[in-house]
């Protein structure tokens, strides 16, 4: 009754106000974990743990604003742990094999072989008209073939890179690894490019209605083309960062990360139909994640616990946005018939 | 101006229009097919500014084609399209729209995510510097459209949960946006009250007046009349008539419809046989209260009342795919015990629902395994359902009911509103059931089909099957119906014998004006 009646005033303010509480609910979620996680082990709040979560999310954080944008079409990219994992291997290995790669070019390497992953995708799902679940569950199992064939069962090691690599994510500003402001300042990039230009709202129109978006004239291939493109290219800079953080990199490197992702942009508010969610609320959904997989370390837990936990707070997000559209739907539904 | 003209069975043709302007869209001798059908053969159509052109014809008689030509959805295979008398090629739904053209369909497709603003301005934003969305522009452009239009509507809300009605009018804000010179409706008022009928008329004649050309398509004909000055009508593709609508009455543009005069029903009275369906005091809270009525075998129950009375809900209710709070329904004497479309079918009871493309059919499912899909259960062997006998099972009722096929391997997606129509009826009818719901049976359905649908209730009805149906439209509830109910406001709130109804007593009782209830 009270929410019929704040629609009847404003409805735009109950839309705003579900974004809010969505975001909130995210926000809160994590406020909680770091009250009871670090009241039962204060160390959960030194600032190692914290730079420790931080550097964790940073890779899940690229890898979401991709996944989002892709999301947000009706379309999933499943090709992103194994985009990271063959970017993470070719990229780092050249500094051994050519000693002396200056680290950007490195950079620029790893983005490259995302980028070309992310084109495949694309193409295949725009041009070859393939459901993208299959398309980029192909490319996954592909990528990671071709990941094994070239990584053989050699791997990188630490000690085969320079310094001056590995120390990028550790590198801090006032403690807070100045890589994760790098990022939370592209999020925020993102997040006004998809609300501020046509082409950023385009993709929730695409996946809002395809059909409408198809009568509208907007060019959907060509949007979900560059969406996929730049999923991957996140994925491979991803990968390189990957790489700095840990070092060590074999043909495993990234493998189930797809469906971390794809659980973190959910929780994080995006519908996983597409046409609704923020970037914002991904990045958020990627920290909340790790966040707890970090608490749970720290409290001693069994890490099945973690898996258990991410996918009781998936089917949290489903429900609580099942339950907010149903609302939202019927409260608007009563209102057009007053205003009828 | 060439309007052209093929003359058919001697029907009316006149050559007519405003001869001193250009027209704003002109269609010459366009021809259009798929496969072997030719959907249009030879059209020509003017549109002149300021006009309100209607357009009927039968279902499958090529108005969806032609629409979807001037939506660009369509190429034409032959023929020329002129804009302003400047020829014009339509390759996507892009060219329509800077050509001018807009389409409103019947259901319009929205973005339900976005807002109102956002789905007028979608790919076309107006914007600032960097080509940023001017977010305040867009929301002053929108205020200003929906003020010359003279309607109310939130530009801020999302468009999930708008109504059909309110959706149009989204759509019609989109094309005074783009300053279409043209706006085809197609089928715009099939699912509108009359209230949001009279409002869109309005819109409509506002459009006209500023020097828009409408093009009005509608199964209504009384529709037709009161907005449009001149109509053009199809048949199989032709165009039978063009010419301007003062002067001539409905039963011309019937008769030039279907090339034939149609048959009007018998309305001997039946003989009633026992009651077959009994629903008593059923409720359901802030839906419908206290609901009473019986149908018995041979009779023909009509639900009338206004969209949104509450009909749907009960006649769901009955069939047990929503449930209730409190009451009973009775099936030969038997109590439903569970409110389960399972058992209301075990007990025999079929129901056509409203929207059959998303509640009747599997669209993309075959016209076979539609008609069949009800009667699986009878037509498998040790639970193998064999191909050859649902073939023959389906062709038999396509046979029964005329539906108008190619093949039955075909998508049922690829019939007309009508003859899908057909096939959601055969598909129940397959069961033989002793109670038949059926749901605005007619709704966008022509007006030859809307006979056939008509006459073969009627018959099921002489074969002693019990008949519930939920029309909006009372013509058809007069001419079909033995006995008429009328809810208001989610309750049962008159009673009117086929002999003792009128439509104005009809129209007062569910409007509220007149209460009278009969025991």
């Amino acid at each position: 009754m009270t929410t019929a009646s704040v629609v009847a005033e404003n409805p735009r303010r109950l839309v705003d106000l579900v974004f809010r509480v969505r975001t909130f609910g995210i926000v809160a979620v994590l406020a909680l974990l770091v009250i009871v996680a670090s009241s039962v082990q204060p160390r959960f709040l030194s600032t190692q743990e914290l730079t420790f979560v931080l550097q964790d999310t940073m890779v899940f954080a690229l890898l979401a604003i991709g996944e989002t944008m892709v999301v947000l079409t009706r379309n999933v990219d499943l090709s992103v742990g194994a985009v990271l994992g063959l970017s993470a291997f070719i990229s780092a290995d050249m500094f051994g094999k050519h000693p002396g790669t200056s680290i950007p070019v490195v950079f620029l390497v790893g983005l490259g072989i995302g980028l070309a992953c992310g084109i495949a995708n694309g193409l295949l799902t725009t041009i070859g008209r393939v459901p993208s679940l299959v398309v980029t569950l192909a490319t996954l199992y592909i990528i990671r073939g071709i990941d094994i064939l070239i990584v053989g069962g050699g791997q990188v090691v630490a000690s085969s890179l320079p310094n001056s690599f590995l120390n990028i994510p550790q590198a801090t500003i006032v403690g807070i690894p100045y890589l994760a402001l790098v990022i939370a300042a592209v999020v925020a990039l993102v997040a006004y490019y998809l609300r501020s230009f046509r082409s950023g709202r385009d993709l929730y129109a695409i996946g809002s209605n395809p059909d409408a978006a198809r009568l509208a004239g907007i060019p959907i291939a060509t949007r979900v083309f560059t969406a996929f493109a730049i999923s991957g290219m996140l994925a491979g800079v991803a990968g390189v960062l990957w790489a700095a953080r840990y070092g060590t990199i074999d043909s495993t490197a990234g493998t189930g990360y797809e469906l971390q992702v794809v659980a973190a942009v959910v929780v994080g508010g995006v519908a996983i139909f597409g046409g609704s969610g923020s970037v914002v609320g991904a990045a958020l959904g990627a920290l909340l994640l790790n966040a707890i997989n970090d608490a749970l370390y720290v409290l001693g837990i069994s890490a099945f616990w973690d898996q258990a936990i991410a996918g009781l707070l998936l089917i949290s997000a489903i429900a609580l946005d099942r339950g907010i559209t149903l609302q939202l739907t019927a409260a608007l539904r009563r209102r057009s018939r007053l205003g009828a | 101006m060439a309007s052209e003209s093929i003359g058919g069975d001697g029907a009316a043709t006149t050559l007519s229009g405003p001869t001193s302007q250009i027209p704003v869209l002109s269609l010459q001798h366009v021809t259009k097919t798929f496969g072997a059908i030719h959907a249009l053969e030879d059209v020509s159509i003017d549109l002149y500014p300021g006009e309100a052109h209607g357009l009927v014809g039968e279902n499958g008689a090529g108005k969806s084609t032609l629409v979807k030509i001037f939506a660009g959805v369509h190429t034409s295979d032959a023929g020329r399209l002129l804009i302003n008398g400047v020829e014009v090629a339509l390759s996507g739904p892009g060219d329509a729209r800077d050509a001018g053209i807009a389409v409103i369909y019947q259901e319009p497709t929205l973005f339900p995510d976005l807002t109102v603003v956002e789905n007028i301005f979608i790919g076309r934003q107006p914007l600032r510097a960097g080509r940023r969305i001017d977010g305040r522009a867009m929301h002053a452009q929108a205020e200003s459209i929906f003020e010359r239009l003279g309607v109310r509507l939130d530009p801020d809300r999302i468009a999930r949960g708008l109504s059909i009605a309110e959706q149009q009018l989204v759509e019609i804000a989109k094309a005074l946006s783009l300053e279409a010179r043209v706006i085809v409706m197609d089928e715009p008022t099939a699912a509108l009250s009359a209230v949001e009928v009279e409002r869109l008329f309005r819109v409509a004649t506002t459009l006209r007046e500023s020097g828009v050309a409408v093009l009005f398509i509608s199964h209504r004909l009384e529709e037709v009349f009161v907005l449009c000055q001149r109509v053009t009508v199809l048949r199989d593709g032709r165009l039978v008539l063009t010419r301007e609508l003062a002067g001539l009455q409905a039963d011309d543009l019937v008769r030039a419809m279907v090339g034939r005069d149609l048959v009007e029903r018998e309305t001997a009275v039946q003989t009633m046989g026992d009651t077959v369906l009994a629903v008593e005091r059923l409720s359901r809270e802030g839906v419908f209260l206290d609901i009473t009525f019986d149908v018995r075998a041979g009779e023909i129950v009509a639900l009338a009342g206004l969209v949104g009375a509450g009909r749907s809900e009960t006649a769901r209710a009955i069939f047990g795919v929503d449930s209730y709070d409190a009451g009973s329904v009775t099936v030969h004497g038997r109590r439903l015990r569970r409110a389960t479309p399972a058992a209301a079918m075990a007990a025999g009871i079929g129901f056509v629902p409203e929207d059959r493309r998303l509640q009747g059919l599997v669209m993309s499912s075959s016209i076979m395994r539609n008609v069949a899909l009800a009667s699986l259960r009878r037509l498998s062997r040790f639970g193998f359902i064999r191909n050859s006998t649902e073939r023959t099972f389906a062709a038999d009722w396509a046979a029964r009911l005329q539906i108008k096929y190619g093949r039955l391997s075909n998508p049922v997606s690829s019939l007309s509103g009508g003859n899908q129509q057909k096939v959601v009826l055969a598909k129940w009818l397959g069961r033989r059931p002793s109670l038949l719901i059926v749901d605005e049976p007619t709704r966008g359905i022509d007006v030859g089909t809307k006979a056939e649908v008509h006459r073969l209730l009627d018959e099921l009805a002489g074969e002693g099957v019990a008949i519930l149906m939920i029309s909006s439209e009372l013509p058809e509830v007069l001419r079909v119906a033995d006995r008429i109910l009328v809810m208001r406001e989610g309750r049962l709130v008159a009673e009117f014998k086929h002999r003792g109804a009128s439509e104005e007593a009809i129209v007062a009782a569910a409007t509220g004006q007149v209460e009278v209830v009969t025991a």
